[in-house]
This record gives C-alpha cells, sequence and structure tokens, in this order.
C-alpha cells in the first residue's frame, strides 16, 4: 500500500467553526445534491450560512486555505449525504477536531480518509479560541498518537481504535480489504436461512 | 450469556474480524435510490468490479421524483438526467427497479417494508439516514454514505464497528389523540439528539408491544435524528402477521420456519444492555417542534422554552433557533401561524398515516393562504388510500393530492418552502433549510396535528378537533 494513504498525522492552519448540532443540511444543502458527481462541491459548502453570515469562518480571508477544521458537538448530525465530508474535502478541510461527530458522517470521513478525532468541551473550546486568535500557526493532529498540538500545548483526543487503524496503516479505502474476505463472503451468505431459503 | 436481537444479528452476519479490528459485516438487503448511487456506481466501473449478489440489491427512485407531473421527461433538467443514471445504471448491473411504471414506486423506506423485501433478522443498508426505518420489522438497518454504497455492492459487505445497545422501554398507555410520531418526538426531547451517538436503539415496554407496524416505522425512522444509526423493535406477532403474505416475504411452509428462526433472533428477557432508558408513555402528549433540530420540542399545551432555562451546553443552539425562528421564550406554540402543510414522507406517508389525517381532514376546510399537500409514500399507498376514497376527502376539504415520492421532506423536487414560510410538517427534521428554502421555518408534527394546523392556520391542539 502506497505511503501517501497513511493518515498518522494532519498538519494544517485550523478554522474554528462554533455551535453543536450542525447538521449534513447545512454543510452542504439538498440542491446540491442534484448531480451526478462529487465535483466542484467545495464552492457550495455552508453555501446559506455563509450568505446570511459575513462572518461565517467558511468567509474569512484568515481562514482561506485552513485544512482542520475544529467543531462542536454531534457535527454532521443528520442525512447520510457524503456530499458533505466531499464539500469539506473539496474546500479543503483534510482533518477534524470536536466534541463529538455524528456517525454517518464520521463513517464517511473515515472511508475518504479524513479523520475525525475528539476532545473534552473544555479542550475544544479553547483550540478554537486559540486557533481564531493564530489563525497562521499550524496545527498537528497526530491521529497515530492520539493527540492533537498547538501553541505548544498537547491534547490528548480519542478516535475510535477501527478507525484509528485504517488511518494509520492507509486501508481506509474499504472496497479491497473487504474484497479479501473472498468466498468467505458467500458462506457466510449461505449460512443465513432467508438467503439460504427457509 | 443471554443475547440480545443485535448480539444476534451480528453474529450471524459476521464474516470475520477485520485487521483494523472492525467487522466485516455481511449487509442482506441493500436499498438503493437515485441521489446518493451515481458516484458509487462510477466507482465500481472505475474499479472494473460487479456487483458482488445483484439478488440482495433493490432500486427505486424517489427523492428527486415530481409529485405533480410525472411524464418523460421530467421538467428539471437535472432530475431527468438522475433518472437516466438510476435507470442504466441498475439496468447494466443486472439489479431490480421499482420505477414509476412497476406500480411499486415509491419512498424507499415505504416500500422496503411493504413489499416484504424488509423482513427481521436482516441486516439492511442504505444510501440514506432513515434506514432504520426497517428496523421495525426486527432487522438492524442503517444508513449508509456513498462509498459505502459502492463496498455492498461489490462485496455485499461493511467494515463496521458494533455499536451498543440502549434499551429505550416506554411504559404506560398512550391518550387519545397521541401517535407514534409524538412518542419519538417525546424520546429524542428526553434523551437528546446526541444522545443516541455510539449506540442503537432497541424500542420495549408496553406502549411498543400495542403499537402496529406502521407505528413502529414511524417509531424507527427518526431513531437517527436521536444520534442512534439504527433502532429497532423485536420481532413478535404483530411483525409476522405484517409480513405475511408481501410480495417478496416467504410463503406457505417456509413462512412457518421462518417464523421460527424469526422468534429466534429475538432478544432475550434477561439480555444485558449497555443503558436502559425509561419513558413514561402515558405522559406524552401530542408534540409540536419550535426549533432547528427535532430535540426542540414541546408538548402542543406548553409554551417555547426560555434558553436559560435549558443545560447550558445548550444554549447557544437554544438562542439561535429562537432568532432563527424568529419566535420569543415563553410564547405559547399552539397558535403559531402557518403556511403550509406537509403530510408525507418516509416517517408518515404511510396508508395509516393518512387514515389519520383524513379523519381530522373530514368536513373541515384548509385555512385561507395556507397552501396544503399530501404526498403518499409510494404508489401503493396511494392506490390504497384512493380505493378508501380518502383522496376524495383531502381534495375536498382544499388539500393538494400528489404522486408519490420525498417530496417537501427535503425539497428535492419541486416541492419546496417559499422565503420565510413555516411549514406544518409530518416529515422528520426541521433542518435550517431542510425544506427547500433557507430561511424557510418546520415544525414537525403528527399527520394529524399537521391535518389540525392546516384547517386552523395555526398550530392547533387535535385532540380538541377530534373531540
Amino acid at each position: 500500500m502506497s505511503t501517501d494513504l497513511k493518515r498518522r498525522q494532519v498538519v494544517g492552519r485550523g478554522l474554528p467553526l462554533h455551535g453543536n448540532d450542525v447538521d449534513t443540511d447545512r454543510i452542504i444543502p439538498a440542491r446540491f445534491l442534484k448531480a451526478v458527481t462529487f465535483a466542484g462541491l467545495g464552492e457550495h459548502a455552508f453555501e446559506d450560512a455563509r450568505k446570511v453570515d459575513p462572518e461565517h469562518p467558511f468567509n474569512q480571508k484568515a481562514y482561506q486555505g485552513a485544512s482542520v477544521m475544529v467543531v462542536g458537538a454531534n457535527f454532521g448530525c443528520g442525512s447520510s449525504r457524503e456530499h458533505a465530508p466531499q464539500a469539506l474535502l473539496d474546500w479543503g478541510i483534510h482533518a477534524l477536531v470536536g466534541v463529538s461527530f455524528g456517525e454517518i458522517f464520521f463513517g464517511n470521513c473515515t472511508t475518504n480518509g479524513m479523520p475525525c478525532v475528539t476532545a473534552s468541551p473544555a479542550e475544544v473550546e479553547w483550540l478554537q479560541r486559540e486557533v481564531g486568535r493564530r489563525p497562521t500557526e499550524p496545527l498537528t493532529v497526530d491521529v497515530e498518537r492520539e493527540e492533537v498540538r498547538f501553541g505548544g500545548r498537547t491534547i490528548k483526543t480519542a478516535i475510535p481504535s477501527g478507525s484509528r487503524n485504517v488511518l494509520v496503516d492507509g486501508s481506509w479505502n474499504t472496497t479491497g480489504v473487504l474484497l479479501e474476505a473472498g468466498a468467505a463472503i458467500e458462506s457466510t451468505a449461505q449460512r443465513l436461512p432467508y438467503i439460504r431459503g427457509f | 450469556m443471554a443475547q440480545t436481537l443485535l448480539d444476534k444479528v451480528w453474529e450471524a452476519h459476521t464474516v470475520r474480524t477485520l485487521p483494523s479490528g472492525q467487522t466485516q459485516l455481511l449487509i442482506g438487503l441493500h436499498l438503493i435510490h437515485e441521489v446518493t448511487t451515481p458516484q458509487a456506481f462510477d466507482m465500481l466501473k472505475d474499479l472494473k468490479l460487479k456487483v458482488r449478489m445483484p439478488g440482495r440489491t433493490f432500486g427505486t427512485l424517489d427523492h428527486i421524483i415530481p409529485t405533480t407531473s410525472q411524464v418523460r421527461p421530467y421538467a428539471d433538467p437535472m432530475a431527468e438526467e438522475m433518472a437516466v443514471h438510476m435507470i442504466r445504471n441498475t439496468s447494466d448491473f443486472g439489479l431490480p427497479l421499482f420505477d414509476l411504471d412497476s406500480g411499486r414506486q415509491g419512498i424507499v423506506h415505504v416500500i422496503g417494508p411493504e413489499l416484504g423485501l424488509s423482513q427481521p433478522g436482516m441486516t439492511i443498508a442504505c444510501g440514506d439516514s432513515h434506514t432504520s426505518t426497517h428496523g421495525a420489522v426486527g432487522a438492524i438497518a442503517f444508513g449508509i454514505g456513498t462509498s459505502q454504497v459502492r463496498d455492498v455492492l461489490a462485496t455485499q459487505c461493511l467494515a463496521m464497528a458494533k455499536p451498543k445497545l440502549r434499551q429505550v422501554r416506554v411504559d404506560g398507555a398512550l391518550a387519545r389523540g397521541v401517535a407514534a410520531k409524538d412518542v419519538i418526538l417525546a424520546i429524542i426531547r428526553q434523551l437528546g439528539v446526541k444522545g443516541g451517538v455510539g449506540y442503537a436503539y432497541e424500542y420495549a415496554g408496553p406502549v411498543i408491544e400495542r403499537m402496529t407496524m406502521e407505528e413502529r416505522l414511524t417509531l424507527c425512522n427518526m431513531s437517527i435524528e436521536g444520534g442512534a444509526r439504527c433502532g429497532y423493535v423485536n420481532p413478535d406477532e404483530t411483525t409476522f402477521q405484517y409480513v405475511r403474505g408481501r410480495p417478496y416475504a416467504p410463503a406457505g411452509e417456509a413462512f412457518d420456519r421462518a417464523v421460527t428462526w424469526w422468534k429466534s433472533i429475538a432478544s432475550e428477557g434477561d439480555a444485558r444492555y449497555d443503558d436502559v432508558a425509561r419513558v413514561d408513555g402515558s405522559a406524552i402528549e401530542p408534540v409540536v417542534t419550535w426549533g432547528i433540530n427535532p430535540g426542540m420540542s414541546v408538548s402542543v399545551s406548553e409554551r417555547i422554552p426560555d434558553p436559560d432555562s435549558a443545560p447550558e451546553s445548550d444554549r447557544p443552539t437554544y438562542r439561535e433557533a429562537l432568532a432563527f425562528m424568529g419566535f420569543a421564550a415563553g410564547q405559547p406554540i399552539k397558535g403559531t401561524k402557518i403556511d403550509v402543510a406537509f403530510v408525507g414522507s418516509c416517517t408518515n406517508g404511510r396508508l395509516s398515516d393518512l387514515r389519520a389525517a383524513a379523519q381530522v381532514a373530514k368536513g373541515h376546510k384548509v385555512a385561507k393562504g395556507v397552501r396544503a399537500l399530501i404526498v403518499p409514500g409510494s404508489q401503493q399507498v396511494a392506490k390504497a388510500a384512493e380505493a378508501e376514497g380518502l383522496h376524495d376527502i383531502f381534495k375536498e376539504a382544499g388539500f393538494e393530492w400528489r404522486h408519490a415520492g420525498c417530496s417537501m421532506c427535503l425539497g428535492m423536487n419541486d416541492d419546496k418552502l417559499k422565503g420565510r414560510e413555516v411549514s406544518a410538517s409530518s416529515s422528520n427534521r426541521n433542518f435550517i433549510g431542510r425544506q427547500g428554502s433557507p430561511t424557510g421555518r418546520t415544525l414537525l408534527m403528527s399527520p394529524a396535528m399537521v391535518v389540525a394546523a392546516a384547517i386552523a392556520g395555526a398550530v392547533a391542539d387535535v385532540r380538541e378537533i377530534l373531540r
């Protein structure tokens, strides 16, 4: 497996996005799902939120080129649309640090090689504040060591072990790994009465 | 050790433990629709792979389908293009598609159970978060993203971590005028929109046991709104009677053998749960949301809460919600003016929902200035409703009677809110912009409550109309 798939750590400038329960409809409104590819979604990321709020971090000059987003609790809840992580990726985000994540969103990020790690509400709040103060300073999301480093401080983070492992070893693009099971897939299916026939 | 349904179904579908520690889980039923699959089929083509088990994937068109004129090509060129892709992809890969001419088209979470495709003991996946719906028949069903749709097409498997399990017990008995929608909204209000993250929900207790299958479908549908990726009800006689005789259900002696297996996969009485939550079903009243997530709700007799009374971490979201909705803390929810009434969606677009709506609509008129539409969840629901004359009751009352589809639940077709309109909606999400207008406002409630609001032109208590 080529090394560039390994996500041991992501280093980049940070972008704080405040608020809890930011749903995937807000990240990418449904009208942009009327497409047969994921291309070009980045320009529509948070489109409606950006229109009503000129101060939205995606509008701010200071955060252009940021690649690590620092978010609140339950970020990415709601719709399963993979267009949400695709829009963030296309905009330039490669890792997220938050209090917690909507589960389907979390899984979609992982299968696209985008680490989502969690920290305590107090530490996330600190990180949002400090990143806001020093937006040009790089932030390190160390997936392997389960920590985030910024401004001389190291914050312990958490990520479910299975997701951590696939990100670190570069096997997050799951199709190949699943295919390796070979005939065990069919034999498992044949043990199920509803597939074998009742 | 005594096992839960989740334990047993998970174990039966485990192909192997992956090097990462995740489970390679076999998916027994894969449902697809036009919005989250075109990219997955392209990935499959790029990888030069076929569909591993073509007999276990079924498709339909629901999200972009117009509910007015369904003459092809559709008026919206993007809707037409997505339909063309879906038809071509399912044909290229040899997958069955319930298109408009099949008589079986409809919202994917309505047609799965309706056709008997969704059965107890299965693992069910679909590129849609409301796949949790199918847990009502005693399946482990969850929403997935497009890359995972590719995985299921290519391997019939997913890489998953087993969730923890919370039993949500609803005790007591429901009062008159209280619907399954009110029960799930009350559960989400109590446990929170992120309370279920990391968990599957097993719904149990006397209120759940007495529910019909369609009520359980409504209940499980909104598990994801409480943060739980899947929710289920143990299979029982209600389940077996519901599944019996459906087109894809086992028939004859095979059905009896199936029932034996279905009974064997239910949770055992002394099984252990990671958590148990109790909800007092007798205390539930008709519920209406006032905010921007489904946990922000009150009983119809209550007032909109003061953010200062909320847990500290929720206060900023409460304030944001009040500002967006243009509501004041302390204002009664009853009497809130509405512009649009929508009955439909995978939450509440089934025959029993339309019956409940018609019962309230009968002999009344939609208030002046209110745009009101009824969108059946499937072609079969529409046909059954028409056979009972429900469409005439609706039309007589001033509702539009539409064709089946997702419609104004997410506004991917022409059915959208305009500007700041306020919608009384039987759908599942009141997120900002959800119903097609970036500034539109959604109040979630049961179908009967939506009709009550349509008649009054404002949020009303359906119990006063039914009296």
